[in-house]
């Protein structure tokens, strides 16, 4: 049995999400740096070079990567023989509150989604799953929702072929164009039920962008290349003013499901993806 | 490339085309969803609105808060089309240009040609790198808002591209 208590995890909380804000991910700034080499078109990379430029400033003057610092989004992976002393909800909504502010960044949340109301900073979507161990891992990731906005889930049917999906993906990523902030990282969730492959493509965006080494499970990998290579000639490209660079990465999870369906869900990424991971 | 000064004439406007690069300096106002409702609300109401927006430009940009000892936090561009329903009246009001990102309606389009407007876009996603070109930041009107309040904003060679010119032409087509 391990203790945590309701103030580290507080602490741990504001400290992720002024960093997940302030310093890109090196995976998605070395996304980034390749995509700039390969680009051939003079205005995508222009732009491109203004985006890499972004984060160095950002990094260095203690800026937020993007004004929309998103909704945060945080992710609890509790292992099964801790103990959290305190109120857990409370110690993350405080968490939140502290490191925006702190931070400098940005009250984009209203309280009420019909009648809107002043924006604050809380509360968080908490995700919360119980693991194996004694360790807490808590990662932050702040949605901005110029992408979250174009989210889409589809039930297919289970009979549907890969071709289909792929056909889902590819059109959601045109029909977003230049509106959720290309070039894109795409996290896709296929199985499990509605909900959970909502769930499953959101956290698809936390595994590293541009891997090297192809998915562990081979017919995933080929799948997540292969829907790369069809999104970057969509020619969408930065700011959706063409060119090659409209996605950075696409990330696969999934999950076993019913006989009777094939949930496909999909969760668009700007090219500022930004988590920050800190296990306790 | 071409540097344009705020208030901005007729004769400027008809001059940009489709594609340009453009360097913008004077002043702007901020505006999104929220505070697009309300200046529509007040306009077709008939009730007096807190800016005029004659000759204006307005940003669509809600920045981050102000750390201390800066003119501005992060602010770069939110999505346009979601301020498209609200253009044509507000270009009935007089606004000359708009800022933002992504692509307009159709109708909004129409509007920019027929009021013999721009829109301009400027890069998306890269609000600490703008922050560098804006010198002075004060809200005007609806602070309750928070970010989705007015700001308005002094700036320096902000760049932007032409997006739509007063001809109509797009640089999504």
């Amino acid at each position: 049995m391990k203790i945590v208590t309701a103030d580290k995890i507080r602490n741990a909380v504001a400290e992720l999400c002024i960093r997940a804000n302030l310093v890109l991910r090196k995976d998605v700034l070395s996304g980034l740096k390749a995509t700039y080499s390969r680009e051939t078109k003079r205005r995508a990379k222009d732009i491109l070079r203004a985006i890499i430029n972004n984060a160095y400033i950002a990094r260095k003057e203690k800026l937020a990567i993007c004004q929309d610092t998103g909704l945060p989004v945080v992710f609890l992976e509790i292992g099964q023989e801790v103990k959290i002393t305190g109120d857990l909800r409370r110690a993350i909504n405080k968490g939140v509150e502290g490191g925006y502010r702190r931070g400098y960044l940005r009250n984009s949340i209203i309280s009420n989604p019909l009648f809107r109301g002043r924006p604050g900073y809380s509360p968080a979507v908490i995700h919360t799953e119980i693991v194996r161990g004694n360790r807490l891992k808590i990662t932050v990731l702040p949605k901005g929702f110029g992408c979250e906005n174009k989210t889409q889930l589809k039930m297919f049917n289970p009979t549907a072929k890969i071709s289909e999906i792929e056909k889902f993906i590819v059109d959601l990523v045109e029909s977003a164009g230049p509106d959720a902030c290309p070039p894109y990282i795409v996290g896709v969730g296929i199985g499990g039920t509605a909900d959970y492959a909502c769930f499953l493509a959101k956290r698809a965006l936390l595994k590293r962008v541009a891997r090297r080494t192809l998915h562990v499970a081979r017919r995933i990998g080929k799948l997540e290349q292969e829907l790369l290579r069809k999104i970057n000639k969509l020619n969408i490209g930065p700011m959706g003013l063409g060119g090659k660079a409209t996605c950075l990465g696409v990330n696969i999870e999934t999950y076993p499901t019913h006989i009777a369906g094939l949930p496909v869900a999909v969760n668009i990424s700007c090219h500022a993806l930004r988590s920050a991971t800190k296990t306790l | 490339m071409k540097r344009i000064n705020t208030p901005l004439t007729k004769i400027e406007i008809e001059r940009l085309n489709v594609g340009e690069r453009v360097l913008l300096s004077g002043i702007i106002y901020t505006a999104r969803d929220q505070a697009h409702k309300r200046l529509i609300e007040a306009i077709n109401k008939n009730k007096k609105i807190p800016i005029d927006l004659k000759g204006q430009i307005i940003y669509y940009c809600g920045p981050t808060v102000t750390p201390r000892g800066r003119a501005i936090g992060s602010c770069g561009p939110t999505t346009s089309s979601r301020m498209d329903e609200f253009t044509p009246a507000l270009l009935k009001k007089g606004i000359l240009a708009m800022i933002g990102k992504g692509r307009r309606s159709r109708q909004a389009i129409r509007a920019i040609k027929r009021y013999q407007a721009v829109y301009f876009l400027t890069y998306a996603g890269c609000g600490a790198l703008l922050s560098k070109y804006v010198k002075k930041n004060e809200p005007v009107a609806y602070q309750d808002l928070g970010p989705e309040a007015i700001y308005k904003l002094e700036v320096k060679d902000f760049p932007l591209i032409v997006g739509i010119d007063t001809k109509g032409r797009s640089i999504y087509d």
